[in-house]
């Protein structure tokens, strides 16, 4: 990649973020009202909040968000905190800290989405690629519009259909939650097992319904790659079927589909927010659906501005990965 | 979607393409012409399976709007948790709403969520593709950089910090409301799709010529580009539909919804929230799912549909 090209990357990244962050701060006021301070007011009218985590509360929003001060002040703060990654307490359960609810949930989405893209991402290239080697599998010719459906739907729709089916009706595996809910002990071979039992419906949508998104896209590439030259060369030298295959035919194929991965990415960030809520799976998804909820306006922007970090560093690392699998562009940074 | 053609001829010459066949009745007279029309549907079924699913889903909506009265979509019309009966075709739910009024009134009212969306999106991300590919400039750069930023984070999430925003408990969205917020982030792809289209067309031979000839920009835009350009554009609208769909949908799974309206997103928030699956009323989980599943199938049908049909080059792979 060349420099020019690497700090485009970079610039864009910040822009992300800076939006992502600039966003949170700038709607509550172009709205004329603070959700933060209507939330306060209504939990002080209902008397919900006790006495002394309210006073702590208040002083504590009074010192973060300082109404008093000039905006340029506080929109300075503001970017200051974020930048060192505090985000404040919750409104709903006041001592806790946003960053604790976020690093707890995290390592859930982070497991689910991880596994399912990769699965769906391997299966979907996969199976492209075989469509087009395999021309005339009467197999093949019955899953690819199957596939090219479940394509179309977004990944919580495909959930709650596996729900009904594996859930309700045949009650073969859980309807949501991580683990079971009445565990105490939470490690060791018996928690992971529970773990992984819970995730196999939230996983299998994700992977249904983007598998295909991969495999159209692997056998679009693989009958542009089929054309060239070299793979009749590699044909006409006599090497075998699955060298030309794998070396001649798929190493080049599947380069569009890491690109591909760097712009699926907010869409398979989005679609795992949703299959959690749709599963109560118990990740940052979850999170986010329980503070709307409850109206925990501190978390719900804490969510989402870990959400946009999230993906504009993946797509960084996506676009720094590629050099190592295209040795062209590497070349053009000497 | 975006298979960017180089080569505009290729995509002004579908029917002419036609011409080419000798078992290809001409395009002369009104019933030959329905003939080709329906020949050509068969080799590209995509289109009217597509148009048929999504026909029926509204003429559902639209005939059953005639029998239902949209109040029965309230709480407490119907006896609770009743299983479909004569009098009560699609059944009730927990909290007593006909679900077959609310499946005729949620089906129409999310179809219009995204009809709405999707319209401002287009007509909006298209003006603006077509001033930034067509002008370039400094105003393309601030174009771009703006899709290009604003595109790598998913709409959802800026529309979560929008609607919490915007609703209040004492005033809740309405669908309406939601389908201008859904809006307000809807022209981003067909700006860019538009932007990459009108910057390749721009130095076609046919543009050329017009402007030699004396054309304004603005005769050069409407009368030489558009017309070039309609099936994409045609293409972009559905996507922006589905996608505002999409996210509409998604916003009132997670309960920022218009809490008084029965649209099928809304319809599934409530569906979760008071557990259908774990007492298994089906009637109350299938109908919104299904109606959801149709839909987007038949936008992604239509738009594969419009590809094939301006691109022919899709054509000799399949």
């Amino acid at each position: 990649m060349a420099l020019s090209d690497l700090l485009r990357r970079l610039v864009l990244l910040a822009a992300v973020i800076w939006t992502a962050m600039t966003l949170n701060f700038i709607l509550p006021r172009i709205t004329g009202r603070n959700p933060i301070i209507e939330k306060l007011m209504d939990s002080a009218d209902s008397g919900g909040a006790n006495e002394y985590d309210f006073d702590q509360f208040v002083a504590a929003m009074n010192a973060r968000f300082g109404f008093d001060r000039p905006i340029l002040h506080q929109y300075l703060d503001y970017l200051g905190d974020l930048v060192t990654f505090d985000l404040g307490y919750s409104i709903a359960n006041f001592p806790t800290r946003v960053g604790d609810l976020i690093a707890s949930a995290l390592p859930w989405t982070i497991g689910l989405m991880l596994t399912s893209t990769l699965i769906a991402f391997v299966l979907g290239s996969i199976l492209g690629a075989l469509t087009v080697w395999f021309r005339s599998s009467r197999l093949l010719g019955f899953f690819v519009p199957v596939i090219m459906v479940l394509a179309a739907m977004p990944f919580y729709l495909v959930g709650l259909v596996l729900i009904y089916v594996f859930s309700s009706l045949l009650g073969w595996f859980p309807a949501s939650g991580g683990f079971v809910e009445t565990r105490t002990v939470t490690s060791g071979w018996d928690f992971y097992l529970d773990v992984a039992y819970h995730a196999v419906l939230p996983g299998l949508s994700i992977v249904l319904a983007s598998t295909g998104v991969w495999a159209l896209s692997m056998r679009g590439m693989m009958v542009t790659v089929q054309g060239e030259d070299y793979m009749t060369f590699a044909d006409a030298k006599g090497l075998n079927l699955r060298r030309v295959f794998l070396a001649y035919g798929v190493r080049n194929a599947i380069l569009p589909q890491v690109t591909m991965l760097a712009l699926f990415m907010g869409q398979v960030v989005t679609g795992a927010v949703l299959v959690e809520v749709v599963f109560a799976y118990p990740g940052i998804g979850f999170l986010l659906l329980r503070s709307i909820q409850i109206n925990d306006f501190t978390t719900i922007y804490g969510v989402v501005f870990i959400l946009i970090l999230t993906i504009g560093f993946s797509m960084l690392i996506m676009d720094l990965i590629y050099p190592l699998l295209d040795p062209r562009t590497r070349k053009s940074r000497a | 979607m975006s298979t960017a053609t180089d080569d505009r001829r290729e995509v002004t010459s579908f029917d002419a393409d036609d011409h080419q066949r000798p078992s290809e009745p001409e395009w002369g007279t009104l019933r030959s012409r329905w003939r080709a029309t329906l020949r050509y549907m068969r080799r590209n079924p995509s289109l009217p399976v597509g148009l048929a699913l999504l026909s029926a889903l509204i003429l559902f909506s639209v005939i059953g709007g005639l029998l239902v009265d949209i109040g029965d979509t309230r709480v407490m019309s119907a006896p609770h948790s009743r299983a479909p009966a004569d009098n009560l075709w699609f059944g009730s739910d927990r909290q007593g709403r006909d679900l077959f009024a609310v499946m005729v009134h949620g089906t129409w009212l999310t179809v219009r969520v995204g009809l709405i969306a999707g319209a401002v999106g287009i007509v909006f991300g298209a003006s603006l593709g077509f001033i930034a590919g067509y002008f370039g400039g400094w105003i393309d750069n601030i174009v771009n950089w703006t899709v290009d930023v604003l595109l790598t984070v998913p709409a959802m999430l800026f529309l979560v910090v929008i609607a919490t925003n915007v609703s209040t408990p004492t005033e809740p969205l309405s669908s309406t409301t939601m389908a201008i917020i859904i809006a307000a982030l809807a022209w981003r792809r067909p700006t860019r799709q538009i932007r990459a289209q009108v910057l390749v067309m721009r130095t076609a031979g046919y543009v050329q010529t017009a402007r030699i000839s004396g054309a304004s920009n603005l005769e050069i835009i409407f009368l030489e580009m558009i017309p070039n350009l309609l099936p994409y554009l045609v293409a972009s609208f559905v996507t922006a539909v589905s996608a505002a769909v999409l996210a509409s949908v998604g916003l009132e799974a997670m309960g920022l919804g218009p809490q008084n309206e029965p649209t099928l997103g809304q319809t599934i928030y409530w569906m979760i929230q008071s557990s259908a699956f774990m007492m298994g009323l089906w009637w109350w989980i299938l109908p919104p799912i299904i109606a959801l599943v149709i839909l987007f199938v038949s936008l992604y049908l239509i738009n594969v549909g419009i590809d094939e049909l301006s691109n022919p080059r899709l054509r000799r792979k399949a």
